[in-house]
């Protein structure tokens, strides 16, 4: 109906029709269960992506096709989600998670007879990674089954959710893939820690970490404790494990408050900085948009996390609650994450920007899961408690 | 907790996850801050450094080499120059099939199965876009032999490398020097900048005199590279500003060498250890600067094997002793000219009168016995006949006479004892011999007297005395000019791009004073009475131009008290050194020459005739009658 160049020329003639307009927009979101804010911060870093990635690939039309085609699945899924209630995805969530394990262990015999990491399924016409699925399917099986139990959980309700969480973490370890595995425990983590986890346990859990860690330092591998070395001080092996994180801080120092000008980062065009388009792609806006780029891409994320955490909670049943939090910490997460081992802070662990690097299904997870967060919103007054 | 049933209670959890939300949101703040500090750490405070490793990063220098001046003798003739040399060099990525293209090129006779490994080698060490040398120093043949099939080897091709090049090659090589692979010490005292991407630097001779002039300046052109350190065109969108500097070319050096005089020498010498230094009295040009056996300079180039620098440093003939400057031994009878001026010039001496020559000398209260040096007995000798006829006798009653001081002092501004400050390195100063020195140099005071035997000895130019052929030839020099003399000096001009010469001032100097031209003039008859009646008559007959000269043996070994003088040493290298210095034309010099033979007996049988040949090819006199 926008289409109507009628209604442009009386929109620009009548400021009235121009409101009405807003209110149609509206209208017509809250028909597709979409929130307009949410989507508009997604909208913008996802076009802010579009021109940094054709920057980082070299001036790669392909890239931007490729990209273009999963930001319209993802919005299709998306889509759907949102309009799917929340009584049907807590129904849906079990029977995701058992296919997912399913899928999962056909990944690793597969990954094992063919003696080597293996994370695709093939499925001739689409490849999909199983773990993808598990990144949604695990807060939305553990959302489903503290939704009806008292929150606080108990301690046999943790032990449950904990052994759900860890089993799908295992699988994908053994892919081997510790990323993705870390983010699908952060992902089902999450759900039990906004659903109220003593602080006691957390905080014995924090000190058993850090124990595990000391412990673990003990059992490294050389090559395994190097890598915490490099972390540590990158510029002690610079053209070895600490190459990408020294030659991410070169891009990212190098491009000053204002940057260096699209398409005119120099280790990003002359490939200094690897995986440029991908993981590192925070450093190629460093570089070429510099610290102004980097903090307008900042306040977006910090308006969609921000966004999306209130859209949380003003749903109204525990499950709505619990997984639309667990969606809005983990994009927060992976953020985090990300920036932090560009920018030096993290070790280097691969972990995509959300929304914003190139390549793999992240995207399309990302935003099945934000279709996910908006249904949980605009089906809450129909719930009514 | 501890409540047997709990129920769901909507409104304490919407309070929890109210609360934890705030919590969590707070902590995502929080890291966010976090992280813009540390952009601001980056971006702000380190931004300069960071700036300048991305520069660092991105642009290679590439250095031009500047071209090495060309070394030319007095005439012009080009000396020492600059030669491409051919090489095979492969590009991996521009090859289809290596294995193929290596064993083609074995078929082919350009590559041997040891050179095709290190090819294999060479290959595998580099990136696949550089382009990497596989076989090196081609010959015109083998060349030929590639052009023909160049089209068979796609990725294989002809690159050319300056090298230094030397047309008449192993002549006035201690003269010339070499160049050779600069090593790390002397890197460190270069211009960094200015050597870029130059391997070789004079390290003998001129060749290292001159390394300045003759280097000139290298210069460079940035590019711009990835991370593969490939050339690339652009960075991104954007095509930087690149600098570069051409490089200035060294300066030609013109010399003053005489090539067809050089050759005499070197050809005159042969086979036989010796050296030949010849001077212009006028100038100090330095017209002969010779020494053998020489070596090839060029090896040193190219880049020595171990086993090649052995043969060369292991070899008794030690060809790379430059005897011409480095060479000491005792001067003989050629002394003897320069001693009679000393007893003319101190007035103990009457050029009139006759000694009677017995064939021995004796010290007062003394009964050790010196011996003429050849035997026998030249009776009635005046001072023209005893350098003539190289009477030893006279000369050991003259030194006798005159004590060591005065000859130190007097023979001093003749260049013995010290170093001639010739334009090029390594000379030694060899030793005039005093009291003082003997008792600095000796520990035992017994050890510390001087004798008066040593002076007598030093009257024959024995003993202690110790002279390089330069510094004879610089003593020849200041006879030939009556007192004055120059510095040697191979270098008289720079030549510019254009051909223009600017030359180099000669350097005096100091006089021999106190000498009148008649004292000259007797020590000039004695001389030419050498070459006419003498010791060396046998080049002065039939020469078209009069020749001053005197003959010299330098013992090897002092010859004991009772020995037959007359006994041959049967081992040639125990054999006496053969000495012979000379002016000519003896009216008006423009040559003065010092030859020395080692081990070449009596000076004017061997010594001479070399002196002789020099003399013509540079005076364009006599040439073609060689000399016998």
């Amino acid at each position: 109906m926008n289409k109507d160049p009628a209604w442009l020329r009386e929109s620009v003639n009548n400021p009235l029709s121009a409101r009405r307009t807003i209110s149609d927009t509206a209208r017509l979101l809250a028909a597709l269960k979409l929130d307009g804010p949410l989507l508009i911060g997604i909208g913008l870093i996802v076009l802010y992506s579009l021109v940094v990635q054709y920057s980082a690939s070299g001036q790669s039309v392909t890239t931007i096709v490729r990209t273009l085609e999963r930001i319209a699945l993802g919005t299709v899924i998306m889509l759907s989600l949102a309009n799917c209630s929340p009584n049907f995805l807590r129904r849906l969530a079990p029977w995701l998670y058992v296919i997912g394990i399913l899928l999962l262990i056909v990944v690793d015999v597969v990954g094992h007879i063919g003696k080597g990491a293996q994370r695709w399924l093939d499925l001739g016409l689409i490849r999909f990674q199983p773990s993808e699925i598990m990144k949604l399917a695990v807060p939305m099986m553990v959302a489903s089954l503290l939704h009806e139990r008292p929150l606080p959980p108990d301690w046999r309700a943790l032990l449950v959710v904990a052994g759900l969480v860890l089993a799908p973490v295992a699988l994908v370890a053994m892919q081997p893939d510790l990323g993705t595995a870390m983010l699908i425990a952060v992902a089902g983590f999450l759900v039990i820690l906004m659903a109220g986890l003593q602080w006691q346990i957390i905080a014995l859990l924090a000190v058993m970490a850090v124990g595990a860690a000391f412990v673990g330092w003990n059992f490294m591998h050389d090559y395994q404790r190097e890598r915490v070395r490099v972390f540590l001080d990158p510029q002690s092996d610079p053209l070895g494990s600490g190459y990408h994180i020294t030659q991410s801080q070169i891009a990212i120092g190098s491009g000053g408050v204002f940057g260096k000008g699209w398409m005119n980062g120099s280790q990003a065009q002359l490939e200094f900085l690897p995986e440029s388009s991908t993981d590192f792609i925070f450093a190629v806006i460093g570089e070429e948009f510099g610290l102004v780029g980097l903090v307008v891409l900042l306040i977006l994320y910090l308006f969609v996390v921000s966004r999306a955490v209130f859209l949380a909670s003003q749903t109204s049943d525990t499950f709505a609650r619990l997984l639309a939090a667990s969606i809005a910490f983990t994009f927060s997460v992976y953020m985090l994450i990300n920036t932090g081992m560009v920018t030096g802070l993290l070790p280097v662990v691969g972990v995509p920007l959300p929304l914003v690097s190139y390549g793999g299904t992240a995207a399309v997870t990302l935003l099945a899961g934000f279709g996910i967060l908006m249904g949980l919103h605009s089906h809450r007054k129909r719930m009514g408690s | 907790m501890s409540q047997p049933v709990r129920i769901k209670d909507q409104w304490a959890e919407g309070r929890l996850f109210v609360s934890r939300s705030v919590i969590g949101m707070t902590l995502v703040f929080l890291l966010s801050a976090t992280l813009v500090a540390q952009l601001v750490w980056l971006q702000i405070i380190r931004h300069d450094y960071f700036l300048d490793q991305a520069q660092g990063n991105r642009v290679r220098r590439d250095p031009i080499p500047a071209s090495r001046g060309l070394i030319r003798d007095r005439h012009g003739t080009i000396m020492v120059d600059n030669q491409p040399t051919y090489q095979l060099e492969l590009i991996r990525e521009q090859t289809p099939n290596l294995e193929d293209t290596l064993t083609r090129l074995q078929a082919l006779g350009m590559l041997n199965t040891e050179q095709l490994d290190q090819a294999r080698r060479a290959i595998k060490a580099r990136r696949i876009f550089d382009s990497v040398p596989i076989r090196l120093n081609l010959s015109d043949e083998e060349i030929g032999r590639f052009a023909v099939h160049r089209h068979e080897f796609q990725g294989v091709d002809l690159r050319t490398r300056q090298t230094r090049h030397y047309p008449f090659g192993q002549l006035g090589v201690h003269a010339f020097g070499y160049v050779s692979a600069i090593n790390e010490e002397e890197l460190k005292k270069l211009d960094r900048a200015s050597y870029a991407g130059t391997t070789l630097m004079g390290k003998l001779g001129v060749e290292a005199a001159y390394e300045d002039p003759l280097h000139g300046r290298n210069g460079y052109s940035e590019i711009l590279v990835n991370a593969q350190g490939r050339s690339v065109e652009r960075q991104g969108a954007y095509h930087p500003v690149l600098k570069s500097e051409p490089p200035v070319a060294g300066r030609d050096l013109m010399l003053s060498i005489d090539l067809p005089a050089q050759r005499a020498a070197e050809e005159g010498l042969g086979d036989r250890r010796g050296a030949v230094v010849a001077l212009d009295p006028s100038n100090g040009d330095v017209l002969v600067l010779a020494s053998r056996p020489g070596f090839d300079p060029g090896a040193f180039g190219r880049g020595l094997t171990r086993a090649e620098y052995a043969t060369l440093t292991e070899n008794i003939d030690k060809p790379l002793l430059n005897r011409a400057l480095r060479g000491a031994y005792p001067s003989g009878s050629t002394i003897k000219p320069a001693m009679a001026l000393a007893g003319l010039h101190y007035g103990v001496l009457d050029p009139d009168k006759r000694e009677f020559c017995s064939g021995e000398f004796h010290l007062p209260r003394s009964a050790h016995m010196y011996r003429e040096g050849k035997g026998g007995k030249h009776g009635g000798v005046n001072l023209v006949d005893a350098i003539a006829v190289s009477c030893d006798v006279y000369f050991y009653s003259l030194a006798a006479t005159l004590g060591v001081d005065r000859i130190a002092n007097f023979l001093s501004p003749f260049g013995l004892g010290q170093l001639s400050g010739i334009d090029i390195s390594g000379e030694r100063p060899g030793l005039l011999p005093t009291p003082q020195w003997k008792k600095k140099i000796f520990k035992h005071p017994a050890d510390q007297v001087w004798f008066p035997g040593e002076t007598v000895n030093l009257g024959v130019g024995q003993g202690y005395l110790q002279v390089t052929p330069l510094q004879l030839a610089v003593m020849v020099s200041v006879i030939a000019n009556r007192g004055h003399s120059f510095q040697p000096r191979l270098l008289t001009g720079l030549l510019d791009a254009e051909g223009k010469v600017t030359p180099v001032e000669s350097v005096k100097r100091p006089d021999v004073d106190g000498v009148t031209s008649e004292q000259w003039d007797i020590v000039l008859q004695g001389m030419i009475g050498a070459t006419t009646r003498g010791t060396a008559a046998a080049i002065g007959r039939g020469s078209s131009y009069p020749i001053a000269g005197k003959t010299g043996t330098a013992q090897v070994f002092s010859i004991a008290q009772n020995q037959k003088v007359s006994a041959r040493i049967e081992n040639e290298r125990l054999r006496d050194h053969s000495w012979f210095i000379a002016f000519a034309p003896a009216d008006k010099p423009r040559i003065a020459i010092a030859v020395l033979v080692e081990n070449g007996g009596f000076g004017a049988s061997v010594a001479a005739p070399i002196a002789k040949r020099v003399m013509d090819a540079y005076l364009k006199m006599d040439t073609g009658v060689p000399p016998t």
